[in-house]
C-alpha cells in the first residue's frame, strides 16, 4: 500500500514538478535576480553594472514569462479549482493569481524606474534595496497565490520582514530608523497573532488547505454530526477567534483601523520611493489574500453575515479615521499615509459585500464585487503611486515634504502640479478620472447587496460622505501648489524632462481609466479574473473574454 | 456623416482648442487668447449648424449618438439633442463666445486661465447633450474642477474660502445624486444580456409605465435626492448660500458663466432627469417644488435689497429670478391619463424661457458691474453716482440690461415671468399673488440701484479719474447682449418654436403616472 503510493509519487512527481515549475516560473526569475544580485555585489560586477539594471532586467524578464503564460494558455485556463493548484496544493494559480502576478511586476518596473529617477537609494546600496525591493515583491506574489494557511503565514512574513529594512533604509535618519522599529514591533506582533490563528484553525478543521476551510466549517458547524453555529460552543469560539487572529493579521498589512498605527509613522520616515511601494503592492497582494480568506468564510453559515457585517464596520472607521486624522497633517507623506488608510476602508466594503451575497448564493453579484476591488487596485496602483512619485520627485529639489513648503508650485513645475492634482482629484473619487470610475465600480455592487442585508447600503452612504470630507485634506495641496504664492526664499524646484515624462506614464492611465474605453475593457477583465475566483457556472457568465490586464 | 458626430465635435471642440493652447509658449498672451476665442467662436458656429438639421415639429431626441464605452456596465457615450436641450445649447457657446470677449481683463496667467475655460466649455455642453445618465453624471462633475480653479485662483480677496464653498455644495449635490444613480440603475428594467440600464429614454419609458414600472417608493426616494442636488445647483433657497460669495468673487467673466449658464443646469436637471425619472413623486411633491421657489423669489429679493456690495444684488437677484424657474416646472397640473393641463406646459415653457432670458440679462448685468468694478476697484453702492455723467454709454447700455433683468415688458425678463405667474395662477391664486409682488421687490431694487449707480449729481467714491469711456470691446460685449435681450423679449417664438413639441412630449409622458388614471 505505502510501497505503491510511493511509487506513484516517484513516477508522477516530475512531470507534475514540471508543469508546476512553468506557472511558477516568474517567480523563479525574481529569485534568480536577488541571486544575480548578491553575486554581482560579491564580485564588484556592481561598479560595472548598476543594480538597477539586474533588477530591472530581471523584473522584465518575469513579466514577459508571466505575460506569455497567460498567452499561451489563453484566458479560459485559470479556472480555480484541483488543476489550478501547484506543489500539491500549497500554491493556487488561478485568475487571481495571475492577475497579481501581472500587477505586481508592472508596479515593480515602475518602482524601478522611480527610484532610479530620484537617486535612491544611490549606487552604492542599489543591490541591496533590490534585493529587498524584489524579495518583497515575491513574497506579496507568494500571498496573492497562497491556498494553504501555512503558505499564508509565510507569504505575508516574506513580504514583511524585507519592507521593514525598507523603511528604515535611510540610515543616517533618526526618523526613518524609528518608523523601521514601530513597523518591526508591531508587525511580529501581528504575525505572532495571526501564526495562532492559522494554528487554531488548522487544529480545529484538520487541513491547512485553504479551499476547503469553507467545506470542513460546514461539516464541522452545521453538517451531520456539526456543533451548529451558537456562539455558547467551545468549537465555535475557538474557530471564530482562529479566523479573527488572521484577519487582525491581514488588517495589519492593509493598515486597517484599529491596526494602522504603524503606518503614518513609516510612512512618514521611510522614504517616499519605499512609502509608494508598500502602499499599493503590499496592500494588494493582502487584498489579494482577504479575497481568498472571506470566500472560504461562507462555510460559517448564519454567522457569516455578522462577520461581514464586522468588515463592514471595519471599512467605514478605517475610511472616517483616515480621512479625519488626515485633515490635520502638515507632512505630505503623512496625509498620503492617512489616505491609504482611508482607501483600504473604501475597498474593504466590497470584500464585505462579497462575503454577504455568496452567503446568498448570489455568485454573480460576488464577482462584480471581486471586480469592483481588482479595478480599484489597478487605478489605485497610478493614482497612489503618482502621487508618492512627484513627492519624491519634489523632495529631490526642496529637500522637503512639508505642504507649506509646496507653496507657488505651479510656477516651478507646472506639470508636476498639474498631474499631481490629477492623481488627488483621483483620489478624492470625482470624474473624470480613474479613481471615479473605481468608486463607482466597488460601491455599485455593494449598493445592489443592500437589497440582501440592509446594512451594505449604509456603506455605501457613509462611503460617499466620506468622499466629500476627503476633499478638504486633498484640496490643501493643490491650494498650496496653485493659489499660494511661492516665496522669495524658496528653494528652486526645476524638474527636468525625463521625470515629467515618468509622472505623465503614471498619470495618463488614470486618464484614460476615467474615460476612455479603455475602461470597458480593464474592468471586463477584472470580471474574467472575478468569476475564475468565485467559479460562477460557465452558464451565468455574460460572455467575457480578454487578457488580463490591459 | 457630418451630422452624425456634430454633437461630440460640439462637445469636444473646447477641449481640442484646450489641447492647442497647452502647447503654445505662455509668452505669446495674445496669440493666447486669439486662439482661445477663436475657438469659442467655432464652437459657437458648430451649435449654429444644429439648428438647420433640427426638426422643430419633433419633440423627440434628434441627433443621437450612441456608442459602447463600459460595456459589462452597460454604460453609453450616448448623446441626443431635443427642444429642451437645443436652446441651452446655444445659450451656452453664446455666453462662452461673449465671456472670452470680456476675458481681456485678466492679465494673470492667462494660459491656465484659458484653457480652464474651454474645459469648462466642455463640460456645461457635455450636460445639455449626454442622454446616459452615468454620462450626464461625469460631465456634470467635469465642470467642478475647472470652476473651483477658476475662482480658487482668479478670484478677489476671499476667494479660497468662495471656492471651497462652491466645491463643497456641489459635490454635496452630487453624491446624492450619485445615490440617486445607483437606486435607478438597480431598479431599471434588464435588457437582453440581463444588464440594467442607464439610458435615459428608456428609463423614462420604464418610470412612467411603459416596460413595467419603476418602483414608485424609490421613485419617491430618488426624487428628493435628485432635487435636492438640482436646487444647489439652481440655486433654490435655502440652498443658495454658496452663490453669493462664489460670485462676488469670481472674475467677471466667470460670474457671467455661472450666472448664465451654470444654474440652468439645475434646472436643466429636473427636467431631464428628475421628472422623466420620477413622475410619481412630482405629483406630491408640486406643492413643495412651488412653495420653494415662491420662497426663492421673495427671499431673494429682499436679500438682494438688503445689498451694499453691488455683484452681491446682482447675485441675490439671481436667487430671486431662478425661482420663477422652480416655480414654473412646479406647478403640476394633469387632465387626463396622457395630456397635462395647459397651465402646466405654459409653466415648463415659461421656466425656461426665463432660464434663456436670466441666462443674457444676468450675464448682461454681471460684465455691466465688472466694467466699473475694473475702473474704479469697489462695488460699494453707496459710494456710486453721477456715472450718468462720466459714461454715459454705459450707463445707457446698463440700464437697458438691468431693465430686461427687472422683467420689463418687451425684454426677455418679462416673457418668463408673465407666463411663470399666469401659470402659477392656475395652480394656486394666492401663491401666484406671492409671486407676482416679486416683480415689484424686484422692480424697487433695481431701480434703486441705478439711482444709487448712475444718477445723482456727481461720484462719491475713490479713483474718479479712472471712470474712462467704455473700450471697443466692452461696448461689442454689451451692446450683443442688450441687443439678444430685447429680440428675445420682442420675439419670443423663436426660442418658443422648438422647445413646444418637445415640451409637449415630456409632460405627455409623465401625465400618466400622475394622478394613477
Amino acid at each position: 500500500m505505502l510501497a505503491n503510493s510511493i511509487d506513484q509519487l516517484i513516477t508522477e512527481l516530475p512531470t507534475q514538478i514540471g508543469s508546476d515549475v512553468t506557472a511558477f516560473l516568474s517567480e523563479l526569475v525574481l529569485c534568480g535576480t536577488v541571486v544575480a544580485l548578491l553575486l554581482g555585489r560579491l564580485l564588484g560586477i556592481d561598479r560595472k553594472i548598476p543594480g538597477h539594471w539586474i533588477a530591472m532586467a530581471g523584473t522584465l524578464i518575469a513579466f514577459g514569462i508571466a505575460f506569455g503564460n497567460v498567452y499561451a494558455n489563453g484566458p479560459d485556463a485559470y479556472q480555480a479549482g484541483e488543476d489550478a493548484q501547484l506543489f500539491s496544493g500549497l500554491l493556487v494559480n488561478d485568475g487571481l493569481t495571475v492577475f497579481f502576478r501581472l500587477f505586481l511586476l508592472v508596479f515593480l518596473v515602475l518602482v524601478i524606474a522611480l527610484t532610479v529617477l530620484s537617486g535612491i537609494p544611490d549606487n552604492e546600496d542599489g543591490p541591496d534595496f533590490y534585493t529587498l525591493l524584489i524579495g518583497a515583491t515575491i513574497g506579496m506574489m507568494l500571498m496573492a497565490s497562497a491556498n494553504h494557511l501555512l503558505m499564508l503565514f509565510l507569504a505575508v512574513e516574506m513580504a514583511s520582514v524585507p519592507s521593514y529594512v525598507m523603511v528604515g533604509f535611510l540610515k543616517g535618519k533618526r526618523l526613518s530608523s524609528e518608523a523601521a522599529l514601530k513597523y518591526v514591533v508591531y508587525g511580529a506582533g501581528a504575525a505572532g497573532v495571526m501564526l495562532y490563528g492559522t494554528s487554531l484553525v488548522a487544529g480545529m478543521l484538520g487541513t491547512g488547505q485553504l479551499h476547503l476551510v469553507a467545506e470542513k466549517l460546514g461539516e464541522l458547524l452545521s453538517g451531520e454530526g456539526g456543533v451548529g453555529t451558537a456562539m455558547s460552543t467551545a468549537a465555535v469560539r475557538t474557530i471564530v477567534l482562529g479566523v479573527m487572529m488572521i484577519l487582525v493579521g491581514l488588517a495589519f498589512k492593509l493598515s486597517l483601523v484599529p491596526f494602522h498605527f504603524w503606518c503614518p509613522d513609516a510612512f512618514e520616515g521611510a522614504p517616499a520611493e519605499v512609502g509608494g511601494f508598500l502602499s499599493v503592492a503590499s496592500k494588494a497582494a493582502a487584498f489579494a489574500l482577504l479575497i481568498r480568506v472571506v470566500h472560504q468564510l461562507t462555510g460559517f453559515g448564519d454567522l457569516a453575515v455578522p462577520l461581514a457585517i464586522g468588515l463592514g464596520v471595519i471599512a467605514v472607521v478605517s475610511s472616517t479615521f483616515g480621512n479625519l486624522a488626515a485633515y490635520f497633517q502638515t507632512n505630505v507623506k503623512r496625509m498620503l499615509a492617512y489616505s491609504t488608510i482611508a482607501h483600504a476602508g473604501y475597498m474593504l466594503t466590497g470584500v464585505a459585500a462579497m462575503l454577504v451575497a455568496l452567503e446568498d448564493g448570489n455568485k454573480i453579484l460576488a464577482a462584480d464585487c471581486i471586480e469592483g476591488v481588482l479595478f480599484y487596485l489597478s487605478v489605485y496602483l497610478f493614482m497612489n503611486f503618482g502621487a508618492f512619485a512627484i513627492v519624491a520627485l519634489i523632495r529631490n529639489r526642496t529637500y522637503s515634504e512639508e505642504i507649506a513648503d509646496y507653496r507657488g508650485l505651479k510656477s516651478e513645475c507646472p506639470w508636476l502640479c498639474v498631474m499631481m492634482a490629477v492623481c488627488l482629484f483621483s483620489l478624492v473619487g470625482l470624474p473624470p478620472l480613474g479613481g471615479f470610475v473605481a468608486k463607482f465600480f466597488v460601491l455599485a455592487p455593494v449598493w445592489e447587496a443592500a437589497s440582501i442585508h440592509w446594512s451594505m447600503g449604509a456603506l455605501v452612504g457613509f462611503a460617499l460622505l466620506n468622499t466629500v470630507f476627503s476633499l478638504f485634506y486633498y484640496l490643501k495641496v493643490p491650494v498650496a501648489m496653485f493659489i499660494a504664492d511661492r516665496p522669495e526664499d524658496a528653494r528652486s524646484a526645476r524638474t527636468g524632462s525625463t521625470e515629467t515624462v515618468f509622472v505623465l506614464l503614471l498619470t495618463v492611465p488614470i486618464l484614460l481609466l476615467g474615460m476612455s474605453p479603455l475602461i470597458g475593457k480593464l474592468s471586463l477583465a477584472a470580471e474574467r479574473v472575478a468569476h475564475d475566483t468565485i467559479t460562477v457556472p460557465a452558464a451565468d457568465q455574460a460572455g467575457a473574454s480578454t487578457s488580463p490586464e490591459k | 456623416m457630418f451630422q452624425e458626430h456634430l454633437p461630440t465635435l460640439i462637445i469636444f471642440a473646447p477641449t481640442i482648442g484646450a489641447v492647442l493652447l497647452m502647447l503654445m509658449p505662455k509668452d505669446n498672451e495674445d496669440g493666447l487668447r486669439y486662439t482661445a476665442l477663436t475657438v469659442t467662436i467655432v464652437t459657437f458656429v458648430l451649435t449654429l449648424v444644429l439648428l438647420p438639421g433640427f426638426d422643430m415639429s419633433d419633440g423627440k431626441m434628434q441627433f443621437e449618438v450612441n456608442a459602447e464605452w463600459i460595456p459589462n456596465w452597460n454604460i453609453n457615450y450616448q448623446l441626443g439633442i431635443d427642444g429642451i436641450s437645443l436652446p441651452l445649447i446655444l445659450l451656452t457657446s453664446f455666453i462662452s463666445l461673449w465671456a472670452m470677449v470680456a476675458s481681456w481683463s485678466i492679465t494673470k496667467q492667462i494660459k491656465g486661465y484659458l484653457i480652464l475655460f474651454l474645459l469648462l466649455e466642455t463640460g456645461m455642453l457635455g450636460v445639455f447633450m449626454a442622454t446616459d445618465f452615468f454620462l450626464f453624471y461625469v460631465f456634470w462633475e467635469v465642470m467642478l474642477l475647472p470652476m473651483y480653479f477658476l475662482i480658487g485662483i482668479w478670484g478677489g480677496p476671499r476667494k479660497e474660502y468662495a471656492a471651497i464653498k462652491f466645491f463643497l455644495y456641489t459635490l454635496f449635490g452630487s453624491v446624492l445624486m450619485l445615490v440617486a444613480l445607483l437606486m435607478i440603475y438597480f431598479n431599471s428594467p434588464q435588457d437582453s444580456d440581463g444588464k440594467h440600464i442607464f439610458d435615459l429614454l428608456l428609463l423614462a419609458d420604464a418610470a412612467q409605465g411603459k416596460e413595467g414600472l419603476l418602483n414608485p417608493v424609490m421613485q419617491q426616494w430618488a426624487f428628493w435626492l435628485l432635487f435636492i442636488g438640482f436646487a444647489i445647483k439652481i440655486p433654490s433657497v435655502p440652498f443658495h448660500t454658496w452663490l453669493p460669495d462664489a460670485h462676488v468673487e469670481a472674475p467677471t467673466p466667470i460670474s457671467m458663466i455661472l450666472a448664465g449658464v451654470l444654474l440652468k443646469m439645475g434646472g436643466y436637471g429636473i427636467l431631464r432627469i428628475a421628472f422623466p425619472l420620477c413622475p410619481v413623486a412630482v405629483f406630491d411633491g408640486s406643492t413643495v417644488l412651488v412653495a420653494i421657489g415662491v420662497i426663492s423669489i421673495i427671499y431673494g429679493a429682499f436679500a438682494a435689497m438688503a445689498q451694499t456690495d453691488f455683484k452681491r444684488l446682482v447675485a441675490y437677484s439671481s436667487v430671486s429670478h431662478m425661482g420663477y424657474v422652480v416655480l414654473g416646472i412646479g406647478v403640476v397640473g394633469v387632465v387626463s391619463a396622457d395630456t397635462a393641463s395647459d397651465y402646466w406646459k405654459m409653466g415648463i415653457n415659461g421656466a425656461m424661457f426665463q432660464m434663456l432670458g436670466h441666462g443674457v440679462s444676468s450675464a448682461g448685468m454681471f460684465f455691466m458691474v465688472g466694467v466699473v468694478y475694473d475702473r474704479v476697484h469697489h462695488r460699494n453702492l453707496n459710494e456710486f453716482g453721477g456715472l450718468a455723467s462720466k459714461m454715459p454709454l454705459y450707463t445707457g447700455l446698463s440700464a437697458g440690461i438691468f431693465f430686461a433683468g427687472l422683467g420689463l415688458p418687451g425684454m426677455c425678463g418679462f416673457i418668463g415671468e408673465v407666463f411663470v405667474v399666469l401659470s402659477a395662477w392656475q395652480f394656486s391664486k394666492i401663491l401666484a399673488i406671492i409671486a407676482a409682488s416679486g416683480v415689484i421687490l424686484t422692480a424697487g431694487y433695481i431701480l434703486w440701484t441705478l439711482q444709487r449707480v448712475y444718477l445723482g449729481a456727481e461720484y462719491k467714491g475713490p479713483h474718479e479719474e479712472a471712470l474712462t469711456p467704455m473700450l471697443p470691446r466692452e461696448r461689442i460685449v454689451a451692446a450683443v447682449l442688450l441687443i439678444f435681450a430685447v429680440i428675445l423679449g420682442v420675439f419670443p417664438n423663436l426660442i418658443f418654436q422648438y422647445m413646444i413639441p418637445s415640451i409637449e412630449e415630456l409632460t405627455k409622458g409623465m401625465a400618466g403616472q400622475m394622478t394613477g388614471l
